[in-house]
């Protein structure tokens, strides 16, 4: 059972129109580890994990998530699973209209209507804190919040329910270089502290050598290649070898101390 | 409770006196504690006497909410945990280090001072709102008096779509609703009239109440709901999405690209639709009474052209752009005055149709006055 991925993805076809942006995409993410998700603009990266969480409907393929499949299921049956993941959206996907104090207990209160104000407002508090965001920032709009701020919010939000399935889209763009290795810094000890699975979209060369356990690379309409860095740098797909091996992939390759391939 | 010190198989805690016989409570956690049993176990802490001693030891699984529970007890009361594992330890560390004073809730003065601020912030509000007209008026000018005294940069395309959504694919609806309108008129005069035998007057009625009046105020009405609201919402998202701030910096006036091609076509739409408008509504009429009070088309025509006077058309005419005016002036400047979030979008949507509805209906009333006194009747 130990052994059993969390998230299980088979032949999986997506398309809009005449589009194809998947075909016969397998994918698989272990328990407790974190994934990092990379490839080019367009490859599809964001609609993986949309079709993952049930967003998108493929045009074909299984899905399994916590050993569930999530293709075509009923709204309540699918609440069960919603209720063990958190998601934080590429821009934050904070709900505007309430603070952010009140986005974090959105969830809560959703799924545990009977927990009463006092409690809830010291687990949101505890939750924001937890996020790195500044105590001010609880009864703030996020109209009111600068970008890294609203992603730090969108994760407290995400983490509301302590979920054991944690899906990030690309937490750290734009974010400056400090409060991105933050950001890493926090969902790494997240991560090892709450025995968090995490599927992490990312273009943060960084981001994925200091946090993830495995990288997949998302190229022609699937998953390519799954592995550690090293791994994956001693393949020779054309794009991987551009990617790890670019200018920007040996300088950070470096300043984490991993082995370049000449 | 006789068997204090037991964990019956299915009891997930039990409470106790500790072993040193000292009198204080032990409470003992067995299963899972998350954020499922939250309630239930903060009532049953919250139920015991202090001084207090947690034992973790039961436990399978724990998360943020359990620990929070159990280190706020720790925090508040001094209770002492025994029992933790690693994990549970880290845990509980780390729900000590998010403690921190965060604020939930926005500070919010209580009584007659809300009272107060709001009568203020609203009182404020509406001189702002009032100042910022005025300022959009005279922007709006400028970039008329701009664009006149430089006519290349009259965006012709913008303009001619903008005809097509304000005033063609108007047509159907208003059209309809016109017609309905002639019919309701008729329909309502006709029994009235009837009664002092007078249902030739109904001809009267319907010519002149949509010519001077209903044709170019209905239509006013519905743009305002159709394309005012849609300049606002759509002004608004602009302004949301930066997308005003872009054009800015790039060099292109908004009142340029956005508020005068909508202005013009208000203005430029408003009478023909309203023309149109009387059209369908003599139409809706004359069918009404030539079917149900037997007066044939030709006589229907023929005694319209005795009764409305000439002036009722004008009247209605030189109304319907003054009306398109104010509809595109409320709709751009409730969507410029848009910042922050998608509920403001709404609201000042909502804003646009009801001010521009009301300034309508204000300004139709001034305009009935005005042409009476001129000898207008």
């Amino acid at each position: 059972m130990k052994d059993e991925p969390i998230i299980k993805v088979r032949g999986l076809r997506n398309s809009f129109g005449e589009q194809v942006i998947h075909e016969n995409l397998d994918i698989d993410v272990r328990r407790g580890e974190i994934l990092g998700v990379v490839g080019g603009s367009g490859t599809g990266k964001s609609v993986l994990m949309r079709s993952i969480i049930g967003l998108q409907r493929p045009d074909s393929g299984e899905i399994e998530v916590l050993g569930e499949n999530m293709i075509d299921r009923s709204e309540d049956e699918a609440k069960n699973i919603r209720r063990r993941w958190g998601i934080l959206f590429q821009n934050g996907a904070l709900f505007s209209t309430l603070t952010v104090a009140e986005n974090v207990e959105v969830p809560i209160h959703e799924y545990f209507p009977y927990l009463k104000p006092p409690l809830l407002d010291e687990i949101a508090s505890y939750k924001i804190a937890m996020s790195g965001l500044t105590p001010d920032a609880g009864p703030k709009y996020p109209s009111e919040l600068s970008g890294g701020m609203r992603k730090r919010a969108g994760l407290a939000r995400a983490l509301a329910l302590d979920p054991e399935l944690l899906f990030l889209d690309e937490p750290t763009a734009g974010l400056d270089p400090i409060a991105a290795a933050a950001f890493d810094e926090l969902i790494k000890s997240l991560h090892g502290r709450l025995e968090l699975t995490v599927f992490l979209i990312t273009h943060d060369l960084d981001t994925l050598h200091t946090i993830c356990d495995r990288v997949a690379v998302l190229a022609d309409k699937k998953v390519v290649a799954v592995g550690t860095i090293p791994e994956l740098m001693s393949l020779d797909h054309p794009w991987i070898q551009e990617y790890f091996n670019g200018p920007r992939g040996r300088a950070a390759a470096v300043s984490h101390e991993e082995p370049v391939k000449a | 409770m006789p068997d204090k010190d037991q964990i019956t198989p299915d009891a997930r805690h039990s409470q106790g006196t500790g072993p040193a016989g000292d009198g204080a409570a032990v409470y003992r956690i067995a299963g899972a504690l998350t954020i499922i049993r939250a309630a239930t176990t903060a009532r049953e802490i919250d139920a015991l006497s202090d001084p207090l001693t947690i034992d973790l030891s039961g436990i399978t699984k724990m998360d943020t909410v359990g620990a929070w529970i159990i280190y706020r007890t720790v925090r508040d009361r001094g209770a002492k945990v025994v029992g933790a594992s690693s994990a549970e330890a880290s845990l509980l560390e780390q729900v000590a280090e998010a403690d921190r004073p965060v604020k939930v809730h926005p500070d919010s003065p209580g009584g007659l001072i809300r009272v107060l601020d709001e009568l203020g912030i609203w009182v404020s509000e509406l001189g702002k709102t009032f100042v910022g007209l005025l300022g959009f008026l005279g922007a709006t000018l400028v970039g008329f008096a701009n664009l006149i005294r430089r006519p290349k940069r009259f965006r012709i395309n913008a303009i001619v779509q903008r005809f097509d959504v304000v005033g063609v694919r108007a047509l159907g609806i208003i059209g309809l609703m016109s017609f309905l309108i002639g019919v309701v008129v008729g329909q309502q005069g006709a029994v009235q009239l009837e009664q002092f035998g007078a249902e030739i007057y109904t001809i009267n009625l319907i010519g002149r109440i949509t010519i001077r009046e209903l044709g170019t105020l209905m239509t006013a009405i519905m743009v305002a709901g159709r394309s005012g609201s849609a300049f606002a919402a759509q002004i608004g998202t602009m302004k949301i999405t930066e997308e005003i701030d872009a054009m800015r910096t790039i060099g292109v006036s908004p009142v340029e690209a956005l508020v005068i091609p909508r202005m013009l076509a208000t203005v430029v739409m408003m009478p023909l639709l309203a023309f149109y408008a009387m059209v369908m509504s003599l139409l809706g009429g004359g069918i009404f009474v030539w079917l149900v009070i037997d007066i044939p088309p030709l006589t229907y025509v023929q005694r319209l052209q005795e009764v409305v006077p000439i002036t009722d058309l004008w009247i209605g005419l030189i109304k319907a752009p003054v009306f398109g005016f104010i509809i595109a002036l409320a709709g751009c400047f409730q969507g410029m005055l848009v910042q922050g979030n998608s509920e403001e979008v709404g609201m000042r949507t909502t804003n646009a149709v009801v001010q521009s509805i009301f300034l309508v209906i204000v300004l139709d009333a001034v305009f009935a006055v005005f042409f009476s006194s001129i000898g207008w009747r």
